[in-house]
């Protein structure tokens, strides 16, 4: 009976799996450490910080954009575009599996978000504070 | 007597008048390629089969728009300029951006011949008359579940599947 059971949620599993794996699969701690090794070649790299993290999450750069414009300042909480209203879903692998799993989508992202937001690509430094500020946040 | 005369004839002017208007507008019909002055949007505007990568790129900040809404020249000009996408940055690999691009000129308005490539589909005339006064009221526009007039979904619950058939149109109250 059990075995019955099992199956068809094996094959599901399986499935769904398939259907959200990014092409190079990776574990947040992955993407963060591969983050770590560039920014190590900076002279007196001394760490990431979430709260430092936090604090460049949600102040403004210059431009019109903080990144809490869209995605509000809980990244476990959804978000909307700030022209769109396109939900944007929560940033934290705490309340969002599939986020910081795709090393690219995650390169992606940090190189259009920081464009509008800072007018500049964001530093390796900059961008580990602010992933480990993500990876910290509980649901 | 005379006078009943006169008002008969007035009678077949005013029909003589609306067949005439209506036989004009059919004939406007047939040639798709006039209407809308030459910008006027595909048939169908999304293919029958669509691209993996243009839903999931284009969806990532607003609907993935129906590739027929626009003619090839205006998405190849779009594509060209996603450094400064609106006011995004809205990049893509130049694969990805081929891929793309190779899709929406392929399935872009059939039947646009005027020499006009608008960069946004509320800049096209077919936009303009089907969603002008005499079709929306203003205070719609200013309903904050609209938002924009980029947001086809606040009154076409499908436009995502490239559906704005008249009779699905829902305006937010």
């Amino acid at each position: 009976m059990s075995r019955l059971i099992s199956i068809p949620g094996i094959l599901f599993a399986a499935f769904a799996g398939l259907a959200v794996q990014p092409a190079v699969a990776e574990t947040p701690s992955q993407v963060l450490a591969s983050v770590e090794s560039a920014a190590k070649a900076a002279p007196g790299f001394k760490g990431f910080s979430a709260v430092r993290g936090e604090q460049f999450f949600t102040t403004t750069h210059g431009n019109d954009w903080s990144c809490t414009s869209c995605h509000t300042d809980n990244p476990a909480a959804a978000g909307k575009h700030a022209k769109t209203n396109k939900v944007i879903q929560p940033l934290a692998p705490s309340a969002n599996p599939e986020r910081l799993t795709d090393p690219a989508k995650v390169a992606k992202w940090f190189k259009r978000n920081c464009n509008d937001v800072l007018g500049r690509v964001c530093t390796p430094q900059e961008q580990g504070d602010v992933l480990s500020f993500l990876l910290a946040t509980q649901k | 007597m005379p006078k009943c005369k006169h008002k008969s004839g007035g009678v077949l002017a005013v029909v003589a008048i609306v067949l005439g208007v209506a036989a004009s507008a059919a004939q406007a019909d047939d040639r798709h390629d006039r209407k809308y002055g030459g910008e006027n949007r595909g048939k169908p505007v999304q293919p029958a089969q669509t691209n993996a990568k243009w839903r999931q790129e284009c969806a990532s900040c607003h609907i993935a728009y129906a590739p027929g809404l626009l003619p090839a020249e205006s998405w190849r000009k779009v594509m060209a300029g996603l450094d400064k996408h609106f006011g995004s940055d809205a990049t893509l690999t130049t694969q990805e951006n081929k891929e793309i691009t190779d899709f929406l000129v392929i399935h872009a308005s059939n039947r646009w011949s005027a020499p006009t490539a608008p960069l946004t589909i509320t800049g096209t005339a077919w936009f303009k008359r089907k969603h002008d006064d005499g079709e929306i009221a203003p205070a719609i526009w200013k309903n904050p579940l609209v938002k924009s007039p980029a947001n086809c979904g606040a009154c076409h619950p499908q436009a995502e599947n490239g559906d704005f058939e008249e009779h699905d149109i829902r305006m937010p109250r």
